[in-house]
């Protein structure tokens, strides 16, 4: 108080370089001569790229181009701004396309729907406020409805058989069917694996998980594409969309039940001598006291892990399955439009990123959550 | 342990064996039970699936066996690193031609990824602000595209390459068509062979000298210089060998004749998509992996080196990346056998990998199971040989405790 009083000590701005915007630009940008170096060449390269990518992608782009009366565009705009703008026609020629595959035409919106159903089951599961069993019953009743919307064949929709579907549902079918049917088959691996009484059961589940994450998805996919017929009684041969389905759901067993026995591993001893202790049979101490600390300590990396089978399910395009990635390379096959890859991978690029950001952002803010308790 | 042995007070004593009760609330009997069902279940489905394909298999008239490996392949292969005529070599051939592609992406992919992976994560240390967001910026974006995309992107990139007549030439003896990269190469001869033993002699040799020089350094706190023996052994040693060989030096470059060039070495547009997708893609993980070890060193022990009076570069050498690495190594495994397995997606952009010729194969004989196997067999033994070779590593400079 007395240092306003004294004309001597009044108050003295801070020099200019230790506080403010300077300070931080000195302190992060210009901290030595290398840091300076660094700087300057990269924000010249950051500045031209983004130049050249604004020229390229908005003032010299192509936007739409005339389409004939037999439906084939004529892209004569395109090849005039080949190199210097891009071609967004493709995009506003085959966006349907490349989201719903070749699903009819006029029932679009069925598909339409089932994407924003399987968001809204995501944004769901994501709120912990509906972390409870009905969770359980939510997901049966909406995967459900998006079985009908795609079959249809009932309520007066038409039937669409399953090799016209493609696009952007089958991307979340194969990636959300094979996690929820994957993970009941990875907690009972995980189980047995960690089983004490019964040595043969976990030789088995060993083998199983080592056998699995020793191969790549696609010898998987390969497998179910032509072993899988040979497997079954002759004459029974499910569609190729279920096939692949089984192959991704065995797949991903194996990868989320290492994971479930990380957390199993990562339970104090205590807990799981505390519920022998009360006398609780073997699926009781599980169901009650192991399994709901131990799921919840893992599910971060189920998150990562799902990502990871998100961007997986793209490799079904090999065994000739439609899904995002392979509908936006067969938009890419008609002749007029085959010089634009570019253009198709740069947005099927930005749906897949969109997704998987989203979902990564979350995991991340997860365990922050979760490790509140031990951080400082 | 002896003493207690002696003494009988301290003998260990057996637990009293428990008869195995024929009831159901006898866990070792229900152990027992449980596993003969499930073990049980196991072999019926087994059986059950082996009959469908014995009754399939005849009914498409498909012999068992591994017969067709010695059978004419047929198969034409763009890249073959060792002899190849498809009219004359055997399905196996073919194989393991595929066999040694696979490999040889991998292994550059790996060491290119690792190089690439490790400098993006310090880059996203740095101090300098724009060069650690462009880093995070980079892993954000790569790691959330899937590697197939990737791989389309740049395959679609490298085809609008020039064609060889107006081929780019970044720098001497290199050149960039759409018909892949033409490098000029070595004309080999036996007297670079004999350089490269006369180096590997050199490194054996080096290996003896400082460990001699350590042992000097323990026993008496002064460790002898060993870089004039290095650079004899290293150096002198090779360039003399092939000095006294003759001295053969000639470059055998690229030269543009009709359509293509002929001469020199090269890597199909195939291959250079695949790598550059491959080691993309990984080195987003690897930076990750590389970010986190370098953190999870507490910074006591850098302040701890600087009070010690270590300059700066030998922080990093002798107390930050010893302690990172044991970090780093396990998950770096699995971006290494990730990556060996991801190598299999070449069949997409048409390079003939493993995955690639054999399933050309399997859909030239139809010996679907024999030909999974052989898949199955040869990936699961490189991921076997990569994670020895990284657990070996990985104890190497794992903490001795005591």
């Amino acid at each position: 108080m007395s240092a306003t009083a004294s004309p001597d000590t009044a108050r003295e701005r801070p020099p200019a370089l230790t506080v403010g915007p300077l300070a931080w630009l000195r302190a992060n940008l210009f901290n030595s001569w290398l840091s300076t170096a660094v700087t300057l060449a990269l924000g010249y390269l950051l500045i031209r790229w983004v130049i050249g990518f604004v020229d390229w992608g908005l003032l010299n782009a192509v936007w739409s181009v005339p389409t004939s009366a037999q439906g084939v565009a004529n892209t004569s705009a395109c090849q005039a701004a080949k190199g210097v703008g891009a071609c967004w026609a493709i995009i506003n020629d085959k966006w349907r396309f490349i989201l719903f595959g070749r699903y009819t035409f006029d029932d679009q919106w069925r598909p339409a729907i089932c994407i924003a159903l399987f968001i809204g089951l995501y944004v769901v599961s994501a709120m912990r406020r509906f972390w409870r069993w009905e969770l359980g019953l939510i997901w049966l009743v909406t995967l459900s409805i998006i079985f009908v919307l795609m079959w249809g064949g009932v309520f007066g929709m038409e039937y669409v058989p399953q090799d016209q579907w493609g696009g952007l549902p089958i991307t979340f079918i194969l990636s959300t069917f094979g996690l929820a049917a994957a993970f009941p088959l990875a907690v009972l691996v995980a189980l047995g694996r960690r089983s004490t009484q019964l040595p043969a059961v976990r030789v088995l589940c060993v083998v199983y998980v080592e056998l699995v994450r020793g191969v790549p998805l696609i010898s998987f996919l390969f497998m179910a594409s032509t072993l899988f017929p040979l497997f079954m009684p002759v004459g029974f041969n499910p569609d190729k969309l279920l096939r692949a389905q089984i192959a991704v759901i065995l797949f991903a067993a194996a990868y989320l039940a290492e994971i479930v026995r990380g957390g199993l591993q990562a339970l104090p001893k205590g807990q799981y001598e505390a519920a022998d202790s009360l006398g609780l049979s073997y699926w009781h101490k599980m169901g009650f006291i192991i399994l709901p600390q131990a799921l919840r300590l893992v599910i971060p990396p189920l998150v990562n892990t799902f990502i990871g089978f998100f961007k997986d399910t793209s490799l079904v395009l090999i065994i000739g399955i439609y899904d995002l990635l392979s509908a936006g390379k067969i938009a890419l096959g008609e002749p007029a439009w085959q010089p634009y890859g570019t253009e198709i991978y740069l947005v099927v690029g930005a749906i897949y990123f969109v997704c998987c950001y989203t979902m990564s952002r979350y995991s991340r803010g997860l365990e922050t959550e979760f490790n509140r308790s031990v951080r400082r | 342990m002896s003493e207690s042995a002696a003494d009988p007070r301290y003998a260990p004593v057996a637990p009293p064996k428990k008869a195995v009760k024929l009831s159901w609330s006898d866990p070792v009997f229900r152990g027992i039970v449980w596993q003969v069902v499930i073990i049980g279940a196991v072999i019926g489905i087994v059986w059950y699936l082996a009959s469908n394909t014995a009754s399939n298999l005849a009914s498409r008239h498909i012999a068992t066996g591994f017969d067709f490996l010695s059978r004419v392949a047929g198969i034409p292969i763009g890249e073959h690193p060792i002899a190849y005529e498809p009219s004359v070599n055997s399905f196996g051939r073919a194989l393991w031609i595929g066999v040694l592609n696979t490999l040889q992406v991998s292994v550059i992919g790996i060491i290119l990824a690792t190089l690439l992976g490790t400098m993006i994560g310090i880059a996203r240390l740095s101090r300098n602000w724009l060069l650690a967001r462009l880093a995070m910026t980079y892993v954000e974006v790569i790691r959330d595209i899937p590697l197939l995309l990737h791989l389309f992107f740049w395959y679609g990139i490298v085809q609008t390459l020039p064609a060889p007549r107006m081929a780019l030439h970044p720098m001497p003896g290199v050149f960039l068509s759409n018909r892949g990269i033409r490098f000029a190469e070595l004309v080999w001869e036996p007297a670079h062979t004999g350089a490269l033993l006369a180096l590997l002699v050199g490194i054996v040799l080096m290996v003896f000298v400082s460990q001699r020089a350590t042992k000097m350094q323990e026993g008496t706190g002064l460790r002898p210089a060993i870089w004039p023996a290095g650079l004899g052994a290293l150096v002198a040693l090779p360039l003399a060998v092939w000095a006294i060989m003759g001295a053969p030096f000639e470059w055998e470059t690229p030269v543009l004749r009709g359509f293509n060039f002929q001469g020199g070495g090269t890597f199909s547009p195939e291959f250079g998509a695949l790598l550059i997708g491959l080691v993309i893609y990984t080195a987003g993980y690897i930076a990750e992996i590389v970010r986190s070890g370098i953190q999870a060193v507490p910074h006591g022990q850098v302040e701890a080196a600087g009070a010690l009076g270590l300059r700066p570069a030998l922080v990093l050498r002798k107390i930050v990346l010893p302690q990172a690495l044991r970090v780093i190594i396990p998950p770096m495994t699995s971006q290494f056998l990730n990556l060996t397995k991801n190598s299999s997606l070449a069949v997409a952009i048409g390079f003939q990998d493993f995955v690639s010729i054999a399933n050309t194969t399997l859909n030239q004989t139809g010996q679907a199971i024999e030909v999974i196997a052989l898949i199955m067999l040869v990936y699961l033994s490189i991921s076997l040989s990569i994670s020895l070779f990284m657990n070996w590593y990985n104890k190497r400079i794992a903490l001795v405790e005591r």
